[in-house]
């Protein structure tokens, strides 16, 4: 059994301290090149990788991403 | 990217932001660890069911404003009072649960009599002890807890024991009173260490239903902005650091 996933990060609210990206078992988060409204440079989801695990959320101080997993 | 679009399906999300947090955008710095715990709060409330029956006490500090985070009952102590007005609450209402959510300023130093008292009575609260051993609201100042050789903005030259005294460890000094029920220290720079703290909170909202004592959840933290160091390499930080004077783990269960 396998699991495919993805992430939604709400780039406004993201302040981008990067807690998730050292968190993401499968370095599938980046910081943006862009920046959001605050001036903050933003996460965002580097590759498919992603399994959907929720690491990323779970450590997230500001609540922003929202994990989606399907089996596969 | 099709895949992906399909995935992002409601019935395919497995983790979001609780409902129970409001939406106004919180005022901690990035990377705060007070986040994470405000969120782990509001999971456990929701996931009880029991956002009527809550009230929480916030501190003075940088959480001071955690009644706009949290969509439940709330008062606002003074500086390190929480606990009294905890007890006032808690006596006052029994079928509530009640809990403070207190920093290392407010609980370890000013609030220091009404903590030990509170838990000499054994209170049936919970207390959610965030300790990043530093002042962070009043810009980076020693705390009680501030490590010995740590450097803030009142020492500069890091904290020398014979002027400024040693680290308070005021969760091991609690659990050498009777009227606590659970006391444990825990962390949130991991997924994994957001778990455990989330399984004691509940653990301690469930031990004040059982009238069994005091609940005190420790949350070692980082400040990184009171650190001057990046939120990643402010949990590294704390893992070196902070976890040698303050190590995880649960330090009394009397239900166990």
């Amino acid at each position: 059994m396998a699991f495919k996933g993805t992430i939604e990060i709400d780039i406004q609210r993201c302040k981008g301290c990067s807690v998730c990206i050292g968190n993401c078992p499968n370095k599938c988060i980046r910081l943006a090149k862009a920046v959001n409204s605050k001036g903050y440079r933003y996460a965002e989801l580097a590759n498919d990788s992603c399994v959907g695990c929720a690491s990323c959320a779970m450590v997230c101080p500001d609540s922003v991403i929202t994990v989606y997993r399907v089996k596969i | 990217m099709d895949i992906i679009s399909d995935i992002k399906k409601p019935e395919n999300m497995v983790y979001g932001r609780p409902a129970l947090l409001t939406d106004n955008v919180m005022h901690y710095c990035p990377g705060c660890s007070h986040g994470t715990v405000h969120k782990i709060v509001a999971e456990v409330i929701e996931e009880m069911g029991i956002q009527d029956r809550t009230i929480g006490i916030s501190p003075v500090g940088c959480s001071v404003f955690a009644y706009n985070y949290i969509d439940i009952d709330w008062q606002e102590a003074a500086h390190g009072r929480a606990p009294a007005l905890a007890t006032a609450t808690k006596r006052l209402c029994p079928d509530k649960y009640v809990f403070t959510y207190q920093g290392d300023g407010d609980l370890a130093s000013i609030g220091t009599a009404e903590i030990i008292h509170a838990c000499s009575r054994g209170e049936n609260i919970v207390v959610i002890f965030i300790n990043n051993g530093i002042y962070g609201m009043t810009g980076g100042q020693m705390a009680p807890t501030t490590l010995l050789g740590m450097k803030t903005s009142t020492t500069p030259y890091g904290r020398d024991p014979k002027l400024n005294g040693f680290p308070l460890k005021i969760t091991e000094m609690l659990a050498a009173l009777d009227g606590t029920a659970f006391i444990t220290r825990q962390s949130v720079h991991t997924a994994a260490a957001v778990r455990k703290t989330k399984n004691a909170i509940r653990k301690g909202f469930e031990y004040s239903m059982k009238d069994v004592g005091l609940s005190f959840i420790e949350v070692v933290s980082t400040c990184n902005s009171g650190w001057k160091l990046s939120p990643v390499e402010a949990n590294a930080w704390m893992v070196e650091h902070m976890f040698v004077k303050y190590p995880l783990g649960d330090i009394k269960d009397v239900l166990k």
